[in-house]
């Protein structure tokens, strides 16, 4: 059999029916192959765009998203979604072309070390010598990407060797590499200390992150904290593993959280951290993070405990084992639920006093926050959403009450600019029966937007809410509140007509300007057939609050409604 | 912390496993699969994490398969657990030792060229003889001398010749082996 089409067998072996990818020179013979594959690709206009359509493939179906390009350029227009992969944890197989093997090193046309460029940035990567190890190694890759703590696993192949004539029988035998053993159970002696310092402690808080989204424990996750009042906050990339509409919910945690949650972070005196890692955006400034807590760390990832944040109580393993052992401990230890009610009287004061709200507009003009708010009444609060970065995904992350997991895509830890339209994409064709809406920023849109060709042409019903403030948004908050606004290349200037441009793709192109038409609008656009840009122009200069300036401790968060004199006696610290 | 008790553990008696300083050089051995690209990929965790590698030893093992890297690391700078955790989580490396001072037997080899006169050369040889070094090369101006032993034997020597004009030396790094259990 020729070696690119025991690539594909080994690809089907894998259960993969969707890959992302471009041709070109060196991946010729790959895309030979794809030809008769039994597979459908999806094929992008940018390898960027192909990349994160196989991210958002993944973290919206939990299975790995593949995604291909050819040597050299095609190679390194990958690179952004591979670093972006390995910063959430996306399991992903990245399979590029490489030029001949006698041409490797000596500067060939399209050549490019991109296992050497992706070093840093990839999960593991395998360069293809043999032309049989092409088979051998996208089994090792999907183990390594799907298992563990996932991410992204790079193969290479050389040109010729995708050529050569192997034999091959597509393998079931399980992977097995001699230095690849990720430990999933928990040390169930840690699990009991866990569970008695939750039984001793008065002012718990549960903080969990991504962790337990890509570990499907979400129903193992609200197990836990209903088996007590437990507080629950989640990360960015956590939201939906915790129903955002249940009274133990305090909302997100960070730098545009909630104050609750980041005032409860404060006060705790025990945080259980479930798949999170103590990320800046998270701790503020770390010397002053939860002073008064202990913390119990659960991570499949032993490197992320105490990597950021010293844990008292660390337990590796995957938060689906460990989550239900520690519920059955805890529960048996049967402690008293009434030494909860003070934190919560504080809790409830909290939300009293700063609940997540901005103002309403009297002239018209639609502010971002309510255009999310009716982006949740239009979808009922159960679509796919997917984000760009910047403020738009803050307000998403706030308003957007996410109930279940998988349902909100986007790029928190590397934060990359783009990644909502291709993944929206990704997104839609592993869900071809879910409403997918991509909320986009005007600065992040324009760099992905070749892929609405790619909507089009595959028929992919993503429907595109453009949040269009006509800035960088962020960085003008930033440059507003930090930088004495002195505002530098911030503003978008002549933007394209976003409706116009829309029709020249192939899409459906809407725009609304008028507070009382956004939701009839949306309404439109998601009861149209195919492809929809929904330009909505929003008011220009809404900073998003509340935050915490970076740097600062979380108690010192600013913005957003608070009583009149903000130094009442509910502050943190202040009791 | 036994964890058979039915006692609650008081949140203050918890004590936090963090990323401490243990305040001296560790010596990693740290077994790899033997592949093309596995040095780039240590050398790459470091860098990228912000770890500085002391010395370095790279050489196959008694299994073809198997490579084996000795490298030291000050844990005076480095949290040891993080160096050696993310080193975990390479794919490649299948085990890392973290090789304890008393129960280990490490070794480097320097090479030492050294400008030796005839006035001084006697004196030179007498060092060289003292610690065991071996004269490997010599001209009528210099001695090269070769020396075997824990770097603190190959830092003296070196305080020992400099003196006399070191011209130029070249250290292997420590290479390191677990010392055998006595006999029960």
């Amino acid at each position: 059999m020729r070696a690119a089409d025991a690539l594909m067998e080994a690809l089907k072996a894998e259960g993969v029916e969707h890959v992302f990818g471009i041709p070109g020179g060196a991946n010729l013979p790959t895309y030979d192959a794809i030809y008769d594959a039994d597979l459908t690709h999806v094929q992008a206009r940018h390898e960027q765009g192909a990349g994160h359509m196989a991210e958002g493939y993944a973290k919206a179906s939990g299975r790995v998203g593949v995604a291909m390009a050819t040597s050299g350029p095609g190679a390194t227009n990958l690179v952004t979604a591979v670093a972006d992969a390995i910063m959430d944890s996306v399991p992903t197989v990245f399979v590029t072309g490489q030029v001949r093997t006698d041409l490797i090193g000596t500067d060939g046309f399209q050549e490019a070390d991109v296992s050497g460029i992706t070093l840093p940035i990839v999960k593991h990567s395998l360069m293809v010598k043999d032309p049989r190890q092409i088979p051998e190694y996208i089994h090792q890759a999907f183990h390594i990407a799907s298992t563990g703590r996932p991410g992204p696993v790079l193969v290479d192949v050389p040109q010729d060797l995708s050529r050569a004539d192997i034999s091959y029988e597509p393998s079931t035998e399980p992977v097995e590499l001699p230095g690849y053993k990720p430990s999933t159970e928990g040390n169930i002696k840690q699990i009991r200390i866990a569970a008695k310092a939750l039984a001793n402690s008065s002012r718990p808080v549960i903080y969990a992150g991504g962790g337990v989204i890509n570990a499907n424990a979400s129903e193992e996750l609200r197990e836990l904290c209903l088996s007590d009042s437990f507080p629950v906050t989640c990360t960015l990339m956590g939201l939906g593993g915790f129903p955002g509409t249940h009274e133990q919910w305090l909302g997100m945690l960070g730098m545009h959280g909630t104050r609750t949650a980041n005032y409860a972070m404060d006060e705790a005196d025990l945080i259980v951290c479930v798949g999170a890692r103590f990320d800046d955006r998270i701790t503020g400034k770390l010397s002053e993070f939860a002073p008064r807590a202990k913390f119990v760390h659960i991570d499949i990832d032993p490197a992320e405990i105490s990597k950021n944040v010293p844990a008292h109580i660390p337990i590796v393993g995957d938060a689906k084992q460990v989550l239900p052992k520690l519920t059955k401990e805890y529960r048996a230890i049967k402690a008293d639920p009434s030494r909860l009610e003070p934190w919560w009287d504080r809790i409830r004061a909290w939300q009293r006093d700063y609940p997540l709200d901005h103002e309403r507009s009297e002239t018209g003009e639609i502010k971002p926050q309510a255009m999310v708010e009716a982006m949740y009444k239009v979808t009922d609060g159960d679509a796919i959403i997917t984000s760009d970065v910047g403020q738009h995904q803050m307000w998403a992350a706030q308003y957007y009450n996410f109930d279940k997991p998988r349902r909100w895509i986007n790029s928190g830890g590397l934060g990359t600019m783009g990644f909502g339209l291709p993944s929206a994409i990704g997104a839609q064709v592993a869900c071809p029966d879910e409403t997918v809406v991509c909320l986009a920023g005007d600065g992040s849109l324009v760099m992905t937007c070749q892929e609405l060709a790619t909507a089009v042409h595959h028929e992919i019903p993503v429907k595109v809410f453009l949040m269009n403030n006509g800035y960088f948004g962020m960085v003008r908050q930033w440059q507003e509140l930090f930088w004495e606004k002195r505002y530098s290349s911030v503003e978008m200037g002549p933007s394209p007509d976003w409706e116009k441009l829309a029709e020249a793709f192939g899409a459906k192109g809407m725009r609304v300007d008028d507070a009382a038409e956004v939701e009839g609008a949306m309404r439109d656009a998601l009861a149209t057939e195919g492809p929809v840009l929904l330009d909505v122009r929003v008011a220009p200069h809404e900073n998003c609050y509340p935050m915490i300036p970076a740097g600062s401790a979380a108690r010192d968060m600013v913005g957003g409604p608070a009583p009149e004199a903000d130094s009442s006696a509910s502050r943190p610290g202040s009791a | 912390m036994e964890a058979g008790t039915p006692d609650l553990i008081k949140l203050e008696d918890l004590e936090a496993a963090s990323g401490r300083l243990t305040g001296r050089k560790h010596v990693l051995s740290i077994t790899t699969e033997n592949k093309p690209g596995v040095l780039a990929r240590i050398a790459g965790l470091f860098s990228r994490r912000g770890f500085n590698i002391d010395t370095l030893a790279v050489g196959p093992t008694e299994d073809p398969e198997i490579a084996r890297f000795t490298l030291t690391v000050d844990g005076a700078v480095h949290p040891i657990d993080q160096v050696t955790k993310q080193l975990h989580k390479l794919v490649n490396v299948i085990k890392i030792r973290d090789m304890s001072p008393g129960e280990t037997i490490a070794r480097e080899m320097a090479l030492f060229k050294v400008s030796a006169p005839i006035e001084s050369r006697a004196e030179i040889m007498q060092f060289a003889e003292i610690f065991r070094g071996k004269i490997v090369d010599v001209s009528r101006r210099t001695l090269t001398i070769e020396v075997t032993g824990s770097a603190d034997k190959i830092e003296a020597f070196e305080r020992m010749i400099r003196p006399h004009g070191l011209i130029e030396m070249v250290r292997t790094g420590e290479v390191a082996i677990q010392r055998a259990k006595p006999e029960a």
